[in-house]
């Protein structure tokens, strides 16, 4: 089942190629029957997943790959994974559709990666093995790359170079973080013959380690995990990459790229390096702290639209590392939230400003204004989306939100602060926004004949609005998912570090 | 009971997604009879209003409480959606419900012919939904999601007619994004109060809390419980930052007199009688724990009689009709503040109750001169409105007396007891507060007086083409006048002093909720309350005489007067400068800190400088590599491609 997911994108790449580049209507219908049918198939997962169930990970599908190195094709899903698997096949059909008028050329080429891309991002998020989770994770950025660099805006290969060598300089060193782990774990298992050395992450977590090796290998992978998120101060890619990537692009690295980062944290830096994690915290919610504000400041004073809303990613994903970092059930739960709900609507916010930039071909506040009048249906669900994100209770972002400041208060109050006067600033600047493109009279003679958006448009954005909204008001079901495996990685933690 | 519970919110719910729907259906041409919409409208309100009234006649002593679903998982515990009606949820919901009704049957009127109609009434009922939830909330968690709610509805409709200017220099829409973020500034406050609740006493309901509070007072009283305070001086504090939001108290009530940039039924509805009283609630339903920190009551009630007396100045000296009202507003909040501040919940909800009558119908009754001014606000075009508008000149003046404090009219009863309450009382502050709020009163007498003659005495100002079109507004309109000064004529009788022999209903039924374990005891004060009594009514006749006589007999004397104190008098009238203020201090220090250097010497210089220096590197080895870089994107994915295809077939080896 998880299997067929994975690879249904895949193998849908593969069709496509086949396709004559030049029938258009096919490559594209094509690529939107593909992540839909992967979506359909997914939906069933969620009921499958048995929250509470005999063992934390289920739906496990193996086979052995590289015998001789212990490398496994082994995937499974625990409620974190299972929620984001969803997420990322949940948003897929909307990029395809988000597609369509704004890439221009080389279609089948554009709909191949896509295809990949999420392939790619559906293994990172289903690995069980270390180095096929490292496999999906470098393979990812290089369909981003090129989405960036040849259907970007002017300059996209400045964008793209920047992208490629900030994930390069964080994952380079994680990669000798993985070998020196299975050597590691090659040399203890040497005294006992029943063991095999292998990358699968549950012998890995009965890895023991100095308390030196855990510090060099979660740097190596704290730096990795930090550039995706991205943390201050390694964030600058995201602006530019935002900025210069086709909506379609924002729409994935918003909506899932980022979310590869927290998950990384969780699922491999805080179970494997404890002792590390528990002596890097205190630093790690100061930098996360100080992003927070930061990143809203500087969004504050931005006058381009994607570069505003690349920042308050920043900004709204600080939070999300906040928590993470809190180290308790309130944390890790609103942080895991906090990723769904920033998905849905920073990936929403980019589709919206897409929609606009197709319109008017420039993403400059000055350029806009008053243009509520002209479109009325595509006003509200901007503001509508935009509540989702500036935290609204009722809506998705408050869920994640005051789940991370309940974690980050028993922590360290005076964090909790900090943080929430950040989300002040996350109302301003994006009220602000609001107020400059659509309030006030219309001043630029290009904007009085703007027409509204239509049937296609509205259909990609009603199923986000529904989410945005469901999940506000009734997140029971999605925490419940996700409750056994929070649960587990705060016990482990604390056992670990001796609570 | 518990399924009408629920109903109440479900309808102005459906009511205002039907309307939301048909407003957004309109721009693509579908055709809406305003009848039809006004109906629509309507019968939310109505509804709820009903199913309030029937929940007060059943409530007694008792309380209901109705289930919904799991909401939050906060520590081991769901936080439910769950609503709960006691005596006070009562008083609000019929406050909401039953002004709501009101104010929408004006509105309809007031409406006529805008293009936003529906829109227009589409947030009338979403705001209705939220203050709903806000007075049913069993929970923080839900009491704030009415909180943020009523936040976004009046930011919606301050910013209403989003294409307009407000004043010369601020657009509507910037009117109400400020009443936003200045919420969102106390809402912090909140957020973090909620916050310290939860970490100490383990939940977010209300209940609970109270029967934790009542449990273990001392884990509150403790000396350093957070930042070197006790624990209920701390919670107190922050939640009355919300509140100071929410309710325009200082040092957050900057937002207030802009939100007049909205639609007068809105400055009625959100902006006088009801969610700018959410704070009042607020303090009110936390009396238990705030009754543990004398310190956090002492600065309740001292912002409270700040700012009646501040705002009060304030109100004197405005010439827009709505800013007058608006200050007014920013004052009888404070003496609000000043009566929770003391404990005494069941009479700051009694202000509380005559306000939304006196000054809904005075919002709404300038709303009316407005309407007939060709929209224009400005007291010293008017004057002489008597004659052509009767209805409203009545109605208006009637609710201009009642908060004037005059009896038999609501607001003496109620303002005389806040007044009674900050002289007789042991936090030792009283006197201080008894003289900021006399004087006070002796404020509202005058700028009430003065609204009334400058509006409609003497003879009229405006220009020729103004006054002969001037005309009494519709039966719609000057129906709900004519209700809401009855109303505010007689809802004093509800809670007549004993003093005057009366029995405190009102008092008694609020207690219910608020204070079940303290049984009012009777001293025998009746001589000391009736001469204050009586003072309070002779500063009140005595503000109206001057009033008079500076804008009736001699309206020559105001000029006179601010020649001669021409600082002071500018002060004041430049609201003391707080916003000029607040923009040198924070706005603009903040915008050049994020301008000058986070942006452009953090990101740019310190940490893109590195990048791409790193990227310099990585060139000069890619010069040395490029023989492989085509630049052709098909190669490079077909390059992929048969990557991943070699690596799937080791798969199967």
């Amino acid at each position: 089942m998880l299997s067929l997911v994975l690879f249904l994108p895949l193998f849908g790449a593969f069709a496509l190629l086949l396709v004559n580049k030049s029938s258009e209507k096919t490559i594209k219908y094509g690529a939107l029957a593909v992540t839909l049918a992967t979506f359909l198939l997914s939906l069933p997962l969620f009921g499958a997943y048995e929250a509470g169930g005999a063992s934390l990970f289920q739906l496990e599908e193996s086979a052995d790959w590289i015998p001789s190195l212990g490398i496994r094709y082994a995937v499974a899903v625990d409620g974190i994974s299972l929620l984001l698997v969803l997420l990322v096949n949940f948003l897929m059909p909307i990029v395809v559709v988000g597609s369509v008028k704004t890439i221009t050329r080389r279609h089948r080429d554009f709909y191949v990666l896509i295809l990949l891309l999420q392939s790619f991002m559906l293994g990172a998020f289903m690995a069980r093995d270390l180095f096929l989770f490292y496999m999906f994770w470098e393979l990812m950025v290089v369909p981003m790359y090129f989405i960036i660099g040849v259907w970007g805006g002017k300059p996209r290969i400045y964008a793209a170079m920047k992208f490629f060598i900030y994930t390069l300089f964080g994952s380079l060193p994680m990669l000798v973080a993985v070998i020196y782990l299975f050597m590691k774990l090659k040399h203890q298992a040497a005294g006992d013959p029943g063991a095999v050395a292998s990358y699968s992450l549950d012998a890995l977590a009965g890895l023991s380690l100095t308390l030196k090796e855990q510090w060099l290998c979660f740097l190596a992978f704290g730096l990795s995990f930090a550039v995706k998120v991205p943390m201050f101060p390694f964030h600058t890619w995201l602006p530019d990459a935002h900025t210069e990537a086709p909506t379609p692009g924002s729409v994935v690295l918003a909506g899932v790229l980022l979310k590869m980062g927290g998950y990384g944290f969780l699922r491999f830096a805080i179970p494997m390096f404890p002792n590390a994690v528990e002596q890097a915290a205190p630093v790690i919610y100061f930098l996360a702290t100080f992003g927070i504000v930061y990143a809203a400041l500087v969004a504050l004073i931005q006058t381009d639209v994607k570069r505003l809303v690349a920042y308050s990613s920043v900004s709204h994903m600080g939070l999300v590392v906040l928590g993470i970092f809190a180290l308790n059930g309130d944390g890790i739960r609103g942080s895991v939230y906090q990723m769904l709900a920033h998905g849905l609507t920073t990936g929403g916010l980019f589709l919206l400003v897409g929609m606009i930039y197709e319109r008017r071909h420039t993403r400059e506040f000055s350029q806009y204004g008053g243009i509520a009048k002209r479109m009325p249906i595509f006003a509200t669900f901007f503001i509508i989306i935009t509540l989702g994100s500036v935290g609204m209770p009722g809506l998705n972002g408050f869920v994640g939100e005051f789940l991370i400041f309940m974690g980050t208060f028993r922590v360290s109050p005076f964090t909790a602060i900090i943080a929430v006067t950040g989300v002040v600033f996350g109302a301003w600047y994006m009220l602000a926004t609001v107020r400059k493109i659509f309030f006030g009279q219309i001043t630029r003679d290009e904007n009085r004949n703007l027409r509204d958006i239509d049937g296609r448009e509205i259909a990609l954005l009603c199923p986000l609005v529904l989410m945005i909204v469901l999940m506000g008001v009734a997140p029971g079901p999605f925490i419940a998912k996700m409750e056994p495996s929070v649960k587990a990685i705060v016990e482990t933690y604390q056992s670990a570090i001796g609570k | 009971m518990e399924t009408v519970v629920f109903l109440i919110p479900l309808f102005l719910l459906l009511g205002a997604a039907s309307l939301g729907l048909l407003a957004l259906l309109k721009t693509r041409g579908l055709k809406v009879p305003d009848r039809l919409v006004g109906y629509l409208a309507i019968s939310g309100p109505v509804l709820a209003f009903l199913c309030s009234f029937a929940l007060f006649r059943n409530v007694g002593h008792d309380r209901f409480v109705a289930d919904g679903w799991n909401w939050v998982l906060a520590g081991d515990s769901w936080v439910p959606v769950r609503f709960m009606v006691d005596q006070l949820t009562c008083v609000m919901l019929l406050v909401v419900t039953g002004i709501g009704t009101l104010i929408h049957v004006y509105s309809t009127g007031y409406m006529k012919g805008d293009g936003g109609y529906i829109r227009f009434f589409s947030f009338l009922n979403l705001f209705m939904f939220f203050m709903l939830v806000l007075v049913l909330a069993d929970n923080f968690l839900m009491l704030f999601v009415g909180w943020e709610g009523v936040g976004l509805c009046s930011y919606l409709l301050i910013g209403f007619w989003y294409d307009r200017m407000f004043t010369a220099t601020m657009s509507t829409a910037q009117a109400g994004m400020k009443a936003f973020i200045v919420n969102r500034i106390g809402d912090a406050g909140f957020v973090l109060g909620m916050l310290l609740i939860y970490r100490t006493a383990g939940t977010l309901s209300f209940h609970e809390l109270r029967q934790f509070v009542a449990a273990n007072p001392e884990v509150f009283l403790e000396g350093s419980g957070f930042f070197g305070v006790s624990l209920a001086t701390a919670i107190g504090l922050l939640l009355l930052l919300g509140a100071t939001g929410k309710s325009a108290q200082i040092p957050l009530f900057v937002w207030l007199p802009d939100a007049m940039a909205g639609p007068t039924p809105v400055s009625a509805l959100i902006h006088a009688a009801t969610m700018v009283t959410a704070g009042v609630y607020v303090v009110g339903r936390m009396n238990f724990l705030f009754a543990l920190s004398p310190t956090a009551m002492i600065v309740v009630s001292t912002i409270g009689a700040l700012t009646a007396f501040f705002a009060g100045t304030i109100a004197m000296t405005q010439n827009d009709i709505k800013k007058v009202l608006a200050y007014s507003t920013v004052s009888q909040l404070g003496y609000m503040f000043v009566a929770v501040g003391l404990g005494a919940v069941s009479v700051a909800v009694f202000h509380l109750v005559t306000h939304a009558f006196f000054k809904a119908c005075l919002f709404l009754g300038s709303g009316s001169v407005i309407h007939a001014m060709h929209h224009e606000q400005d007291m010293r075009k008017m004057g002489g409105l008597r004659k052509k508008m009767p209805i409203t000149c009545a109605t208006m003046t009637v609710s201009a007396i009642a908060m004037a404090g005059i009896p038999p009219l609501s607001g003496f009863f109620s303002k005389d007891e806040i007044l009674w309450k900050a002289f007789d009382n042991d936090l030792g502050h009283g006197w201080f507060l008894w003289i900021l709020g006399m004087a006070a009163a002796f404020c509202t007498a005058i700028y009430m007086g003065r609204l009334i003659f400058m509006t409609f005495a003497g003879s009229c100002r405006a220009d020729e083409h103004t006054k002969a079109h001037l005309h009494e507004s519709p039966r719609s309109m000057t129906g709900v006048l004519t209700v809401l000064a009855i109303g505010a004529a007689l809802v004093g009788f509800l809670n007549v002093p004993h003093f005057l022999g009366g029995h405190g209903a009102f008092s008694a039924f609020v207690d219910h909720a608020v204070n079940p374990e303290v049984h009012a005891h009777h001293e025998a004060k009746f001589a000391a309350e009736a001469s204050l009594a009586v003072m309070s009514v002779m500063v009140a006749v005595v503000g109206l005489l001057v009033a008079w006589r500076f804008y009736v007999k001699d309206p020559t004397l105001p000029a006179q007067v601010v020649d001669k104190h021409q600082d002071i008098y500018e002060l004041v009238h430049d609201k003391y400068r707080v916003d000029e203020f607040y923009d040198r201090s924070v706005t603009q220090p903040l915008v050049r800190l994020a301008e000058g250097t986070l942006f452009k010497v953090i990101d740019r210089k310190l940490i893109d400088d590195t990048i791409n220096g790193l990227a310099g590197v990585f060139r000069w080895l890619g010069a040395r590599l490029a023989s492989t870089q085509t630049g052709a994107a098909r190669t490079y994915v077909a390059v992929m491609i048969v990557g991943l295809l070699l690596v799937i077939l080791s798969l199967f080896t």
